[in-house]
């Protein structure tokens, strides 16, 4: 490396590869060639050999029909905005509930012992439990006490239920945010004489929150799947949507293009945490 | 000279391991104390009880008279009096190296920014730091972090200030202007303990030097006394192999 970086410095011609380059570019063309021819070999397999399955026009027509497709995308799409209408109101909620659970976890003084036996129990409980069974409970339970309108809303108690169970994940991950400050930054704030409460707030939480946004991020990805869940105690949101036109057509090309709508957010959204998630490993290098 | 702060029988230990057994030790105001000793021979520890950052189990620490040892004690107060400088440097990497400085006159004595600038652009100033003022610590070499936090800590205007082996974690061509801070403020007549390796730096600036081994102070004295007569065959041994 070092001897190319002389030549290249020392003349004006371009230099000749050094043996080490050429060795190199050869192993890189041997390798791409290999994963193409072995790429296409596998996705010929499957173009030739699926349609070959008995029931591959059955399936071709139920979930891949080009004129349901169609009709329903715009449908589907617009039902998506409720999802993200859902999604938009619940993380906030989350946000702010997580970090108050952590820090009620995290509490020290004997006075607001009772806090963090709350914060104990909080995440055990919403942890512990499936995200369906928690929308079924409280949103069909809740309004079950004959509440007057708006609060027999299925939106309400459904949002409840998203903030409970993620609220409590997202504790867990601040909560390790915290941890991982090293003592030695609240040792440099005490000696300075800030309370434990500015040194919290001005030097561990800044940096803890900081730490586990990547963290966090594949979180409220995993949320805006979820909030398809609330459909089961009556949003029309795409989820629902989707099985109507289905019932409607007969066919079940909807939830294919309900599939797509929720990949064409995910996927961008996870690889952005992704790389997030490697800027951060390379800067603590 | 008045004695500003006072040791008497500290005993500090962490589980089985007794760190500090019975440490004597009297600070006059504007003294230069240096604290020499093997690694694990307890300076670090003693600082750190020092300024409170490790309560104590036995023996009494007085801050001008005033016992601060005393169990139950709100820590808070006698921190602001006694600054301490740490080897890692410690700087809140989230902060330029003026907030750094600021945060805590801030939150403990409720300054504003604009009341603290003049001061703190000064103590930049004099440590030539001026150009870095804006800067996050890991924009900063190790020497200029080690200065950061010196300032940190000067900028609460403490009466005693310790140093726990500041430029132990610096590359050697880094280590001589920290130093040159430490000269500064001796010059000025800060009261200050030092935990160093440095012993060229000890033997020409402290007014007292003590050799820790095992957690008890085996020899103290005047730095020419005890660098050139030690009476300890520990001390002689130490002195042999760090000079």
């Amino acid at each position: 490396m070092a001897d190319t970086s002389l030549d290249k410095g020392a003349g004006g011609a371009p230099p000749a590869p050094t043996r080490r380059e050429v060795y190199e570019a050869g192993v890189r063309k041997r390798a791409n060639r290999i994963a193409l021819i072995s790429t296409a070999s596998v996705v010929l397999a499957l173009v030739v050999l699926i349609p070959l399955a008995p029931g591959w026009e059955d399936v071709k027509r139920a979930f891949f029909n080009g004129r349901v497709f169609a009709a329903t995308f715009p449908g589907l799409l617009e039902a998506f905005l409720l999802n993200v209408m859902i999604f938009a109101w619940s993380a906030p909620l989350i946000a702010l509930t997580g970090l108050a659970i952590a820090l009620c976890r995290d509490t020290r003084s004997p006075a607001l012992f009772p806090l963090k036996l709350f914060g104990i129990a909080y995440t055990d409980i919403f942890r512990g439990l499936p995200v369906v069974l928690v929308i079924y409970i409280i949103g069909f339970g809740i309004p079950g006490l004959g509440l007057p309108r708006p609060w027999n809303s299925p939106y309400i108690w459904g949002t409840l239920a998203l903030v409970l169970v993620y609220s409590a994940y997202v504790a867990e991950v601040i909560r390790s945010g915290i941890d991982s400050i090293h003592q030695s930054q609240r040792s440099a704030a005490a000696s300075l004489g800030l309370s434990e409460r500015d040194t919290m707030r001005y030097v561990v939480l800044p940096q803890a929150i900081r730490n586990v946004v990547p963290a966090n991020m594949n979180l409220f990805i995993a949320l805006q799947k979820d909030v398809a869940l609330l459909s089961f105690i009556g949003p029309v949101e795409i989820f629902r949507q989707a099985g109507v036109y289905k019932s409607l057509y007969a066919n079940f090309t909807p939830y294919v293009g309900a599939a797509l709508i929720f990949l064409a957010l995910t996927i961008p959204a996870t690889r952005y945490a992704d790389y997030l998630m490697n800027k951060q490993n390379l800067a603590r290098r | 000279m008045s004695v500003k702060l006072s040791l008497s029988g500290v005993r500090k230990s962490f589980g089985a391991n007794e760190v500090c057994r019975g440490i004597d030790l009297d600070v006059a105001e504007g003294e230069m104390v240096c604290l020499i000793g093997a690694s694990g021979s307890g300076k670090s520890t003693l600082l750190r009880c020092m300024n409170l950052l490790e309560p104590i189990d036995d023996g009494t620490i007085h801050l001008d008279g005033v016992d601060i040892s005393e169990p139950g004690l709100d820590p808070q107060p006698v921190r602001q009096k006694i600054g301490i400088v740490f080897q890692s440097y410690n700087l809140f990497p989230h902060m330029t190296a003026t907030e750094n400085v600021m945060l805590a006159p801030r939150r403990v004595r409720g300054l504003s920014r604009d009341a603290l600038r003049p001061r703190v652009t000064e103590l930049f100033t004099r440590f030539g730091l001026k150009e870095r003022m804006e800067h996050y610590p890991d924009q900063l070499s190790g020497g200029q972090q080690q200065r950061v936090a010196i300032i940190r800590a000067l900028a609460m205007e403490p009466e005693i200030m310790l140093f726990d082996e500041i430029t132990s974690a610096l590359d050697p061509e880094l280590v001589g202007e920290v130093l040159d801070v430490l000269r500064d403020l001796h010059r000025q007549g800060m009261t200050m303990v030092l935990a160093t390796h440095e012993m060229g730096f000890a033997r020409e600036l402290a007014d007292k030097v003590c050799f820790l081994d095992a957690g008890r102070i085996l020899e103290q004295g005047p730095p020419d006394t005890l660098f050139t007569a030690p009476q300890e065959e520990r001390t002689k041994a130490f002195l042999a192999r760090v000079i």
